[in-house]
């Protein structure tokens, strides 16, 4: 008895041991039911196994999505990442301080002094509102975090919450597979990563997250008809137009596809309740927003939506006109009066808008997005930026790798069975592509619909190699039960022999399609760790034994302007670092990259360009007392103001005529050896970079003054300051800091002369008198 | 009662009307438009009358709504008529107050089309449902103009 009890017990997963009396009594019946019931605990019915298996798939995905964006915490520490960032977190900071009034109401003197900013009426809050929220609700939680620590977590935490929408919007477009496909894919997609890595806490990493959310409760609105999904749509473009200045982009996607299911004969009556309430709803909440104010009835950006609008209204009312009346002549008259008097008003009303100027045309920003070259040509700030360049091949490969050819077979997938929901993920991945080819930063607004629709190829084509593969069981089965000599079993008999080509076909697709998606995830954890986890703050080189070498010196220079300098110094920089000066040297700036006003910004590059007297005296009207130059001669630093400094005076020239470009070239060329043009050998830029540089010798075998960023001696290695003074120089001459002389004292030139005078008096009479 | 041919000619889509004045020249276009004004006075009066008959069979429920509009879409001119006199001033007022007419005409149309028995789509959809939704949506609409007022 003893000796059949244990077996029992081994056997039993949930082990209780008040149970052994009972075997004991009755060992033979309870041995044969106690495995089946082990097996019965375990075996769940197939729809709650698949329910399982999601969950654990979505989880998982959901970690994987957090966890791979943060190599740069684990390499460096926990620091926010670049330029705009650094705005993002001294906005939130202040928020947290001195609470929503205050911010809402924020006049910033600290920055493009003496002109100030409104930043409460000039920003999209919805980044700073989420990360204080979170902030809010783990203090009361009581878990006493810092917020620098909220700021750099916010991004890939709201990277995962984009899998979870990817998973429902590719379920209501496809099915529950295409669903997790796509939660899979767009947790590692490069193009993702990018802009959302731990640390870069920029609007890109919520609002994508509100895009996709956006168009997946609009299309469930569609798809269902029903009002209340249509408010939780009109809610999540709230979000979205508080978080991101794209939203642009949505309000002109979701008329464009209203507009094709009209054209198509695809309409219905949901999509008249979807789109309105929507469109009503939605107008009205992001009014709300001050920096958007009243552009959603008076900017051309906006006008596809009302246009529309319009449309829907005139369109349905004559379809229930239609219903309505059963004399179809009639209804053709009054057709006729109505479309000519609607389209005649419609076209009125627009041309006397534009014309009057009371709907202002497209702004530059969107209006190069339509017209790449308008930009360069004519406000020369948006051509200069770096992320408005337009994309090349290599970097769409890089960022979507195995995604970019599945695309088109996502595509075909697509128009295989066409449905409201299909048609506007198609739109919107077509519309999309189109943008990442003209700015490199749109990539980012591709990215979800390119993972959606790949997703969608992926998980049916693996669907019906699923199917190949397991179908021949079943043929052999009605094989056997059919048996007989009639035509079909000869029939049958001639698939068995095709099923082995087949299945051993379908399976050789299967693991090749499962090589190529472990392909993808090889390439993005290798394009995450080695590309997009730099926090450009820091930089990182290796040293000549293989060390790692860490350059610091931004930091280093910000705190030592944070410790040695008044507090109401003013500091004069290109804009690119405005930002960064104003958050951790807590002080006023000229103009940082919020680039709003084009003619300060082109007097401090005319400044930058011109001698050193003639920048003197602007930089006395600004009353700067300090200037800060970037610099990578010593260390090969690429990014440095001089490679910079022909767009400082492409945008100087832009305003002030005296300052040209060919006065800075050498045959077309860029040079700052012996050979280059005198005005850039003796401009402020190339005084201040090249300041006692000439006697540091930089790399073994080179003479002194080489310049390692562009791999040249420099020309001009003797320069003399006379206006300015150098104040720090960081440990890798990154970072230079002079400060500006006050002008002369008239008064203390005669003192001293006096001074002089009775001393050599004093003198004169000892010698005579001795 | 009509014979099949006649049916057959009025088939097409209707933006070929508008093409067709179009593409005419200009002589014999003042023609037809004369020909067609007359026409058209006597379709007016055909038409609003079919019009009228057809409406009077609809339910008293949908009536209803259908009035709730038209008073809605009234107090919206009347707000666009006193713009044009007085002047657009505070503008985010302006827009509130032409937006919540607006909003509440578009609302009721919804929940007309959810509530109208003839519609397929909405068959499965309870009334109490389309009208619950219809209240949060005119209770959001109301809390944001209300904010929007200034």
């Amino acid at each position: 008895m003893v000796g059949k009890a244990e077996p029992v017990n081994g056997s039993v997963k949930s082990g209780s041991n008040q149970s052994i009396p009972a075997t004991m009594q009755s060992p033979l019946k309870k041995s044969d039911l106690i495995p089946n019931l082990s097996l019965k605990t375990l075996k769940l019915k197939t729809k709650q196994q698949e329910l399982l298996i999601r969950v654990s798939i979505l989880c998982l995905v959901y970690v994987l999505a957090f966890i791979t964006r943060l190599f740069s915490v684990l390499r460096y520490e926990s620091m926010i990442h670049e330029f705009d960032p650094y705005f993002n977190y001294r906005t939130t900071l202040f928020l947290t301080e001195k609470g929503f009034y205050e911010f809402w109401n924020w006049f910033d003197s600290e920055s493009w002094y003496p002109l100030g900013r409104i930043i409460g009426g000039t920003l999209y809050p919805g980044l700073m509102v989420t990360a204080a929220i979170i902030y809010w609700l783990l203090r009361f939680l009581r878990f006493a975090i810092h917020i620098r620590e909220v700021c750099v977590l916010t991004a890939p935490f709201f990277a995962s919450n984009t899998t979870l929408v990817a998973y429902f919007f590719g379920k209501e477009v496809w099915d529950s597979g295409a669903g997790l496909v796509a939660a899979a894919l767009i947790a590692i997609c490069p193009g993702y990563i990018s802009r959302s890595v731990a640390g870069s806490y920029d609007n890109e990493g919520v609002a994508i997250f509100a895009l996709l959310l956006t168009f997946y409760l609009f299309v469930k609105a569609v798809n269902t008809g029903s009002l209340a999904w249509a408010l939780a749509s009109a809610f999540a473009y709230f979000y979205m137009v508080s978080a991101w200045g794209g939203y642009v982009f949505i309000i002109n996607l979701i008329p464009l596809y209203v507009l094709v299911l009209l054209i198509t004969g695809r309409y219905s009556m949901r999509l008249y309740v979807a789109y309105n309430s929507m469109y009503v709803l939605g107008m009205l909440l992001a009014m709300q927003i001050r920096f958007v104010g009243f552009q959603h009835v008076q900017s051309g950006e906006h006008m596809a939506a009302m246009g529309v609008f319009f449309l829907l209204q005139v369109f349905f009312f004559l379809d229930w006109v239609k219903h309505l009346l059963s004399d179809t002549k009639l209804f053709q008259a009054f057709l006729r009066i109505t479309v000519t008097t609607a389209i005649g008003v419609g076209a009125i009303a627009l041309g006397v808008g534009m014309a009057s100027g009371y709907i202002s045309p497209w702004t530059g920003r969107f209006y190069s997005l339509l017209d790449p070259t308008y930009a360069k040509d004519h406000i020369p700030i948006i051509a200069s930026v770096s992320e408005h360049q337009p994309t090349a091949w290599s970097s769409f490969m890089f960022d979507f790798h195995i995604l970019l050819f599945l695309f088109p077979a996502g595509l075909y997938f697509c128009f295989k069975r066409l449905s409201d929901a299909t048609i506007f993920i198609v739109m919107y991945g077509l519309t999309s592509m189109y943008f990442a080819g003209v700015m490199v930063r749109l990539i980012l607004v591709a990215t979800p619909a390119v993972c959606l629709i790949s997703a969608i190829a992926v998980s049916a084509t693996i669907k019906n190699l699923t199917l190949v593969a397991r179908a021949k069981s079943k043929v052999t089965q009605t094989g056997s039960v059919r048996g007989s000599s009639s035509s079909k079993g000869s029939s049958k008999a001639s698939l068995d022999q095709s099923q082995p080509f087949q299945r051993n076909g379908a399976i050789a697709l299967l693991l090749g399609a499962f090589y190529l998606l472990s392909k993808y995830a090889t390439h993005c954890t290798w394009v995450t760790s080695e590309a997009y986890s730099s926090p450009s703050i820091v930089l990182a080189a290796r040293g000549a034994h293989g060390n790692r070498v860490i350059f610091d010196d931004y930091r280093e220079a910000y705190f030592w302007l944070r410790k040695n300098t008044p507090p109401d110094a003013k500091v004069m920089s290109w804009w690119d670092y405005g930002y960064q000066i104003t958050a951790m040297g807590n002080r006023t700036v000229i103009v940082d990259n919020n680039t709003w006003n084009n003619t300060h910004i082109a007097t401090v590059g005319r400044a930058m360009s011109s001698y050193e007297d003639e920048a003197y005296e602007i930089m006395r009207s600004l009353d700067v007392d300090y200037v800060l130059v970037v610099f990578g001669g010593v260390t090969g630093y690429s990014s440095d103001d001089i490679n910079k400094f022909l767009w400082m005076v492409r945008i100087g020239g832009g305003v002030f005529p005296v300052i040209k470009e060919p006065d800075y070239l050498v045959n077309g060329e860029y040079r700052v050896d012996k050979g280059a043009a005198p005005k850039m050998l003796n401009c402020l830029m190339y005084k201040l970079s090249y300041y006692r540089f000439g006697e540091l010798t930089t790399e073994y075998g080179k003479p002194p003054g080489y310049d390692r960023a562009r791999g040249v001696e420099i020309g001009n290695k003797d320069i003399k300051l006379e206006y300015l003074e150098e104040a720090f120089t960081t440990s890798n001459w990154i970072v230079r800091i002079y400060k500006v002389k006050p002008p002369n004292n008239r008064w203390e030139r005669t003192m001293f002369h006096i001074y002089l005078g009775t001393v050599l008096r004093y003198h004169f009479q000892a010698m005579f008198h001795s | 009662m009509r014979s099949a041919s006649e049916h057959d000619k009025v088939e097409g889509f209707p933006v070929h009307f508008a093409l067709n004045l179009v593409l005419v020249s200009s002589e014999s276009r003042s023609k037809v438009l004369l020909a067609m004004a007359r026409s058209t006075s006597k379709d007016a009066q055909a038409l609003l009358h079919s019009f009228r008959s057809a409406y009077a069979a609809t339910p008293t429920n949908l009536k209803i709504i259908d009035l709730y509009v038209g008073f809605a879409v009234f107090t919206a001119l009347i707000q666009i008529a006193y713009i044009a006199i007085v002047g657009s001033f505070p503008f985010n007022a302006f827009l509130s107050g032409l937006l919540s007419c607006i909003g509440t005409a578009v609302l009721a149309v919804c929940l007309r089309i959810q509530v109208n028995r003839e519609n397929k789509e909405f068959k499965d959809l309870p009334p109490e449902r389309a009208f619950a939704d219809f209240v949060l949506c005119n209770l959001v609409l109301h809390l944001v103009i209300m904010n929007f007022l200034g």
